[in-house]
Formats: C-alpha cells, structure tokens, sequence
C-alpha cells in the first residue's frame, strides 16, 4: 500500500459513493442493489485492516493526516486524522455497518436500494465524525447525519415514526447549535484564526469562558448520549425505527457524543470540565440507577434495550469525568485516571457490539411474530434453540457477566471510582444488579417459560444471514471479553496524552 | 461625462435594446409562434450575463457624473439575477401556457424588471437608485397582476402597488430631507459629507430612519412585512419567484448601495434599528411559518426569517458582515428559484400545487423531484453540507466577531424552530401516502435546469470556498 494514499478519505467517501451508486442502481433489481451496497461496506471493512496495521500504537500523535485548505477565506481545512481515541470507533461503524445491510436483506422490501444507500451514507457520514480534526468539517458531518437517519425512521420505521423522527431530529438540531458558537467563538480566540481541534486544545481561555463552552458542548453531547433529563427522544426514535436503525442508532450515533466529550469538553475546557465533574458524575449516577431501574418496567423490549443504552452510556460518561476526583486523590499516579477513561471507552465499544447484537435479536423476533411486547413471548427456546443461545450470550453480556466485552468496561470503571470514591463505587455498582435484573428477567420471560402461544411455536430459527451477523457479534463480544488487550493498547496513548492535558490548568 | 462611461454600461444598454426588440418582434408573431418572444428573452438575460462575465470590474469605476458605478459587487448581483431570471422563465414556460398568460407582455416586463435590477445594483445617486427601484417595481406590480382573471391576483397587485407606492413614497421623504441637509445626491459625496458631522443632527437622523423604513418594506422585514405573504400567495408562481428571488438580490444591492456606501458613518445610528428589525424578523418569520397549509404563504414567512439573517450580517456593520449578508442573499436566491420551481412543475392546468397536503407522496410519485426539494428543504433550514448552512455560519461568524454574542444565541434558537416547518415539507413528501397520483410532466429544459439549480445548492455547500472569496472580495 503507498504510504501517501488518503486512506481515511478513502475510508469517508468510499461507502457515500458506494450509497450513491446503490441509489442509481435503483430498486428494479433489488437484490442486484443489495449486493453493491453489501459489496462496498465489506470493501470499507477491508479497508480498516492497512489502518490498523500502518498505526502506530507508541505515539499519540494523529495519524494519517491530511490536511488541504477547503474555505480559504476562514482557514477552515478539510483535515483528517486518527488518534488512539477515534481509531476504535471507526473500527466499530466498519464493523457494524455490513452487518446492518446483511440484516436487513431479505427484511426490507420497500425501497430496499434506497435503505441500503441509507445506511452506507450514514456510514461514510460517522466516520467522518470520528476522523475530523476541523471543526466545522466535524460539525458538518455531525449534522449532515440526521439527514439520512430522519428519512430511514420516518421511511422504514413504524406507526408512530412521524413524532419519533421530528422528535428525534429537533431535538439534536437544538442540542447542536449553541456548539457551533462556541466553534465560531474559539476560532476568534485562537492566535493561529484557524478551526482546527488541536489548535482548540492548546487555547488559553478563562474561566467563564470554560464554563460557557463546557455547557454548549455539554447541551450537544449530552443530548447525543444521552444523558438523563435530555435521553427522552432516545427511546421513541428507538420503538419506532426499523432494525437497522436502531442497531446504527444505539451502536454507533450514541458513541459521537461520548466521543465529543474526550475530544473537545475535556482538553478545551479543562477547569471548567473539572468544576463541574460532579454535574456529569451524578447524571451519570441517574442514568445508571433511575433508567435502569425504568428499563425493568418495560414491556416493550425495543424500549427496555433502549433505557439499557442509556444506562450503559452512562457508564461511559462516569468513567470519562472521573479522572479528576482520581487526580485529587493519588496526585503523580496517572494509571488509576487512565483506568477510568480507557474503561469509559471500552465500555462504550463493547456497548456497540451488544446492543448491536440486542437490537438484531428483537429484529429477528419481531420479523416473525410482527409484535415488541415481552407478553407476546415465550418458550422460544422450544421453536428456537440456536436464536435462544444468542439472545442468552448477549443479555448475559449485557448484564455485565465476565468472560463478555460487558463485563470489562464497566469493572475497569468501577475499579477506577473506588480511587475516587467509595460512593461513586458503591452507586456505580448497582448497575451489576440492576443489569442482570432487566436483561435477566427479559430472557426469563421471552426464551424460557412455557410456550405462550401457537406462533411462537412455529417460529422458525436463524437463517443463514441472522446467524452469520448474530456470530460475529458474539465471536467479538467473547473476543473483547477475554482479551481486551488490543483496544487497550490502541487507545492508551492518546489516553494518556488527554489525561496530561487535562490536569494541567489552562488559568 | 465622457464616451468611455458608456463601456460601463454596456450590459443595461444591451438589455434595454433586447426588451425593446422582444416587444416589436411580440407584437407581429402569432399565437402559436410565442416561443420566439421566450427564447429572444433567454437569450437577452443570457447574452447579459456574457457580457458581464467578459468584462468583469477592474475595480471601482464611477462614471456619468457620479450616478452609476460598477465593481465586483455589482457583477455578481447582476450575474446571479440574469441566471436565475433565466432560470424562473424556463420553469414558467409551461405553466404560463396552462393558464393561457404565455404571453410576450410577461416576459419584456421581467426583462424591464432585470433592467431595473441592474440600475438599481449599479447606482451611485440617490437619483439612479429611485429610478432603478421603481423601474423594477413597476414591471413587477403589473406581473403580479397577469393573471388578470384571478381576483387573489388582481388583490395581491392592488395591495402591492399601494404599499409599494406608500413605500417608495417614504424613501423619497427620506431622501429628500438627506438631501436637504447634505446638499448632494451622488452617495459617495454624501458618505464624505456625513463623515465629517460630529454632532447629533435630528433632520438627518429622521431622514435616515424613513430611509431605512423603506429598505425594511422591500426586503420584507419585520414590521414592514405585511405585503409578503400575500403578494406571494396570490401572484402566479411564476411571478413569486421572481419577486421572492431575482428581487431579493436587487434589494440587496439597494441596502448595500444606499445604507452601506452612503451612509455608513451613521452606522450607530442605524445598527440598532436593523438589530430590532432582524430579531423581529427571526421571531415572526420562524413562528407564524409554522402554522402556514399553503407553501407560498409559509415560503413567504421563510423569507421573512431569512430576510432577518441577512438583516443580522447588515447589523454586524463589518466588511465581513456586508460580505455574509451577501452570500446569504445570493445562495439563499439560488435556493428560493429552485423551491418555486417545484411548486411551478407540480402545479398544471386549473390546478396551483400551493397547498403543503399537494405534496403528500411525492417521493412515491417522483423521487428525483422530491430529492431536489429535500435538498433545497434542508438548505433553508441550515442543515449541512447544504449552502444554506454556510450562509448561516458566517452571518453568525461576522456577528460573533462584533462580539454580539446574545444576537448570535437567539439567531440559532430561532432557526431551530424555523426546522420544523422545513422538516414537514419533507415530512408530508417522503412519510405520508400520495393522494394525487397525476404524473408529474417536464419538458426536459425544465427537468435539466432544475436538477442543475437544486444541485447547485449541494455543490455550493461542497465546495463554498469560491463564492465565499467572491463575497468577501467583492465587499472590501
């Protein structure tokens, strides 16, 4: 492979033409569609493997950089790179994309070409998130992907997907605009007038300044997570979007706002980030208690696995905001800070792969039975012993069983409060039972039981496709789970570079 | 005045001769020999253009006694208003002849219209700047009343050539009393005369505010808006487009010429009124176009909002700010020709696609058309990668510069709303089921020039760096 070859371009823009292509392709031969936009989302696949292996795991610098003047007049570039932090997550939209388009190969028949475009253009859209090292050109790719996820639940999604998606795109609209103020307010501030992230990261700023960026970008991020109070569109887009949509939803979209914070809240704002690590640590708290505590309630199991995101994602957050309380706490002692932040992270990636995984379950169920509600289920082990397997593996991972990518995140960050303290810990860790509560008892009801009706006795198990993506998902979920080493060592790095970042104060 | 000041004006005399020829030629074709009066029309606003893009500004030239200028600015306002001129009456070829108004009359008015435009981008006196604005207002009162035997168009053209009238009215109050006190018409002289007033100077101030009255009520802002909506519902759509666009870019000029060149000292003066006018603009614009069924009626609101975003750059009273407002007012043109133009090929015989529930469907229907009208959708309300979010950012950039950072704030918040009504459109095309399955007919000029329009509006947003450099250049 040449070594000046813009491989994240490439990476960007390949599945956005691949998506363009399907679209021309049209829906006259929908199978022939179906193999353009499968063949381009593997090609991207494929791609990730010179990344991974041209990245250099000693450094923290950004990698595979490219960097030529888009607008001039304001200096704003069109400027890519991939750190420890963003490499694994566009890993994850790479992975996880094909997997959306072989799930929904035989399940969507209407316009099957343009949902298939849909979800490649999303694709190309999120890693240009994750790989933007503008800020405008990550704010463009952070907006210009509501455009695609606003058709595919209003288009594919169910009933009531009108209010879901106008829901859904308002209320991140809102969340993002007072961000691009802040944008435009730094560029004025930085010495170099440019709109480049790291240019950001190394701007002096005061206090208030801190504190009101902190919050614009709070507003974005949090609404992104989401975190409780801002989490309510979460659950309806989820009820009401098709399957793949949800999977891309919860796998991926949640993650750009936990990756907001590591990239912009926390090395911009740093004393402000560190005032206000308590606001953070206690709606992280909620999430994990009072939505989990929610999540046992419901009945419709696309809206339980919907809180359990919420719940998950929180743990992300407590992990990302608890450096500071460790800093204070063991003062030349980074390991127990990047603990936490790594630990954030993996969670955040193994959550990708899980509630993936979830999603795709119900999809499978709600394909045969055309119903979300736990009631309608039972006994699917009798009609469905392979499916059962899978649905067992990922509520158990889900629940944070070790031996699963569930169980690694989420210990890594508990391990890392008690350094803060002991409460944080003890609230953390109600997630251990509050988890195996929900997910648990789900299983309970759906798969095991007596056999509620004739339907599901006749439910046919996985077929080829279902159980290919359903496999993957648990190789992975089971990989990460006994050996999480290799995203470690991926992200320590720049993980630790942030951490040295944040504990210097910018006053 | 010497010879070499008509090299300036090459393109208006060209354009004059053009509108003449098409009149004397209209008058000897028969009925069916029409297309000649259309396509003698396409080929003055395109030969303009040509003229103009061969002999771009070297500069800032003054010439005829100080009543006509050209530079960078005024090309691209005219170069724009001939394309998308061009552009409105390649749509409204067919609906006009649907509605038996395919007439030659139509199109030597908007070519008068063009002409007045162009004055008025091009004028240096206060003198040139009546003649431009009234020119275009003339040609445009008797367009909205074409369709003689509509009683909604023949009441919109009632209501806008009184409140055009009373408006024009109060700019020469205004410009009167300018006079009065400076004792010049030529602007720039007047931009030195106000230089150099130290002191307050109540009659000036007064003359200053009708002026900016009269700005306000042409650009459509808040509180001078009451016209828009129904001169924009009730003129055939063809005309809206014309009035909610190619205009738009005039009325650009008309501020830049006359509030900008002219009386740019009094800036302390007049940046608070404007900060008033576009918040108000904001506000009403994005709220009451939420409650509009009829898309006319709720593009009219839109343009009441965005006349406020361009009313925002104006208030940041920098180059920067003259420049945002500029690329607002030329991409948001682009954009409103490309909407209207939608509306023209959905509407047919007996039958105005003005109502929101017409579009139920369309993606079902016609899904490039529907994809062209998501795109320009999006692009109004500020979503990237289309143009209408660069607009939106450098308005906001040229206002954070000037540290107004509440205005900034409630700018956003405002067009957060203002989604919402852009979001139905696409709602009711793409989520809810047709009930008007008629095929959707056009002729292949159309089809090209519209695709070519609504994609423009994604190319821009690709690739703004060029046009953002040709604003800020044209301004410095």
């Amino acid at each position: 492979m040449p070594d000046n070859l813009p491989l994240l371009s490439l990476i960007v823009w390949l599945p956005i033409i691949g998506g363009l292509i399907t679209l021309a392709a049209g829906d006259h031969d929908s199978t022939g569609a179906r193999r353009i936009a499968f063949s381009f989302s593997m090609a991207n696949f494929f791609l990730m493997i010179p990344l991974y292996v041209g990245f250099d795991t000693s450094t923290a610098d950004m990698q595979f950089v490219e960097r030529t003047p888009w607008i001039d007049a304001f200096n704003i570039d069109y400027y890519f790179g991939v750190d420890g932090i963003s490499m694994p997550l566009i890993a994850l939209t790479a992975f996880i994309s094909p997997l959306v388009i072989i799930a929904g190969w035989k399940t969507v028949q209407v316009q099957a070409s343009r949902y298939m475009a849909a979800f490649l253009i999303m694709e190309g859209l999120m890693i240009g998130v994750f790989a933007a090292l503008d800020s405008i050109l990550f704010y463009v790719f952070w907006e210009a992907m509501l455009i695609p996820m606003f058709l595919i639940i209003g288009v594919w999604g169910g009933p009531n997907r009108i209010y879901a998606t106008i829901k859904f795109f308002l209320y991140t609209f809102l969340g993002s605009v007072l961000m691009l103020i802040a944008l435009i307010y730094m560029r004025y501030q930085s010495e170099a007038g440019s709109f480049a992230i790291p240019d950001f990261h190394a701007l002096k700023l005061n206090m208030t300044e801190q504190i009101l960026i902190f919050f614009a970008f709070l507003l974005a991020f949090a609404v992104k997570v989401p975190m409780w109070p801002v989490h309510t569109w979460l659950p309806d887009a989820h009820v009401e979007a098709p399957t793949g949509g949800s999977v891309i939803l919860a796998a991926i979209m949640l993650k750009i706002g936990g990756y907001g914070f590591l990239r912009f809240s926390l090395p911009i704002a740093p004393d402000a980030s560190m005032q206000f690590d308590w606001l953070i640590i206690t709606m992280s708290l909620i999430a994990v208690i009072y939505i989990g505590l929610v999540a046992i309630v419901q009945e419709d199991m696309k809206k339980l696995i919907a809180y359990s995101s919420i719940a998950h994602m929180g743990f992300a957050t407590l992990g990302f905001f608890l450096p500071f309380g460790i800093h204070a706490a063991a003062v030349d002692d980074l390991s127990g800070a990047a603990l936490a932040v790594e630990g954030g992270m993996i969670q955040m990636i193994s959550h990708g792969f899980i509630s993936a995984a979830l999603f795709l379950c119900i999809g499978v169920m709600y394909d045969r039975l055309h119903s979300r509600q736990i009631k309608d289920y039972g006994g699917i082990v009798v009609s469905m012993p392979v499916f059962a397997g899978f649905m067992v593996l990922f509520a158990m991972a889900n629940s944070g069983l070790p031996g699963t990518s569930g169980f690694v995140g989420e210990f890594m960050v508990i391990l890392a409060s008690m350094q803060s303290d002991f409460w944080i810990a003890f609230l953390a860790a109600t997630t251990l039972i509050l988890g195996a509560a929900y997910s648990l008892w789900l299983v309970k009801r759906v798969i095991f039981g007596e056999i509620r009706n004739e339907q599901v006795a006749e439910m046919k198990d996985l077929d080829v496709h279902e159980f290919v993506v359903l496999g993957s998902l648990g190789v992975t979920v089971l990989l990460f789970g006994v050996w999480p080493d290799p995203l470690v060592e991926i992200m320590h790095p720049s993980v630790d570079n942030l951490l040295r970042h944040i504990i210097v104060s910018k006053l | 005045m010497n010879m070499s000041d008509f090299s300036l004006i090459i393109p208006e005399i060209f354009m004059l001769v053009m509108a003449c020829i098409v009149l004397m030629i209209d008058a000897f074709l028969r009925e069916d020999q029409r297309d000649v009066s259309y396509l003698l029309s396409l080929a003055a606003l395109i030969g303009t253009a040509i003229l103009t893009w061969m002999n771009p500004s070297d500069g800032r030239v003054v010439g005829f006694n100080g009543t006509f200028v050209t530079d960078t600015m005024a090309d691209v306002l005219k170069f724009t208003i001939y394309l998308l001129t061009a552009a409105i009456f390649v749509y409204s070829r067919q609906y006009l002849r649907a509605r038996a108004l395919f007439k030659g009359e139509f199109y030597v008015l908007g070519l008068f219209a063009v002409l007045g435009m162009m004055i008025l981008v091009s004028a240096h006196s206060m003198l040139t700047v009546y003649l431009g604005l009234e020119l275009m207002s003339l040609s445009l009162y008797a367009m909205v009343a074409f369709n003689r035997n509509s009683a909604l168009s023949s009441e919109a053209a009632m209501k806008y050539f009184v409140l055009g009238g009373f408006a024009s009215g109060v700019l020469l109050y205004g410009m009167s009393i300018v006079y009065g006190v400076s004792g010049t018409l030529d602007l720039e002289r007047l931009a030195g005369y106000l230089s150099i007033q130290q002191s307050f100077n109540a009659p000036l101030l007064l003359g200053m505010v009708f002026i900016v009255v009269a700005l306000a009520f042409k650009l459509g802002a808040v509180p001078f808006h009451m016209w828009v909506p129904d001169i924009y519902h009730g003129s055939p759509s063809a005309v809206t487009a014309l009035i909610g666009t190619s205009a738009k870019l005039a009325v650009f000029g008309f501020f830049m010429r006359l509030l900008i060149e002219g009386m740019g000292a009094m800036q302390y003066s007049w940046q608070d009124i404007l900060i008033i006018l576009s918040v108000l603009s904001l506000a009403i614009g994005n709220i009451v176009a939420i409650s509009q069924l009829n898309i006319k009626r709720m593009l009219a609101y839109s343009a009441i909002s965005h006349a406020g975003f361009i009313l925002l750059g104006l208030a940041a009273a920098s180059p920067e700010g003259y420049s945002a407002a500029m690329f607002y007012t030329v991409t948001y043109a682009i954009t409103g020709v490309a909407a209207f133009g939608i509306i023209i090929l959905l509407s047919r015989k007996g039958f105005e696609a003005d109502s929101i529930d017409d579009y139920k469907g369309l993606n079902v229907r016609n899904s490039w058309y529907a994809f062209m009208m998501l795109l320009v959708m999006f692009s109004m309300a500020g979503v990237p990668p289309m143009v209408g979010f660069y607009a939106k950012l450098l308005v906001l950039k040229a206002v954070i510069d000037q540290g107004m950072y509440w205005l900034a704030i409630v700018a956003v918040l405002l067009s957060v709303i203002g989604a919402f009504y852009y979001l139905r459109v696409i709602k009711v095309m793409y989520f809810d089921e047709a009930e008007d399955r008629s095929e959707i007919v056009a002729n292949s000029g159309m089809h090209v020039v519209l695709s070519s329009n609504a994609l423009l509006v994604l190319l821009l947003g690709l690739f703004p760096g060029t046009l953002i450099s040709l604003c800020l250049a044209a301004i410095s």
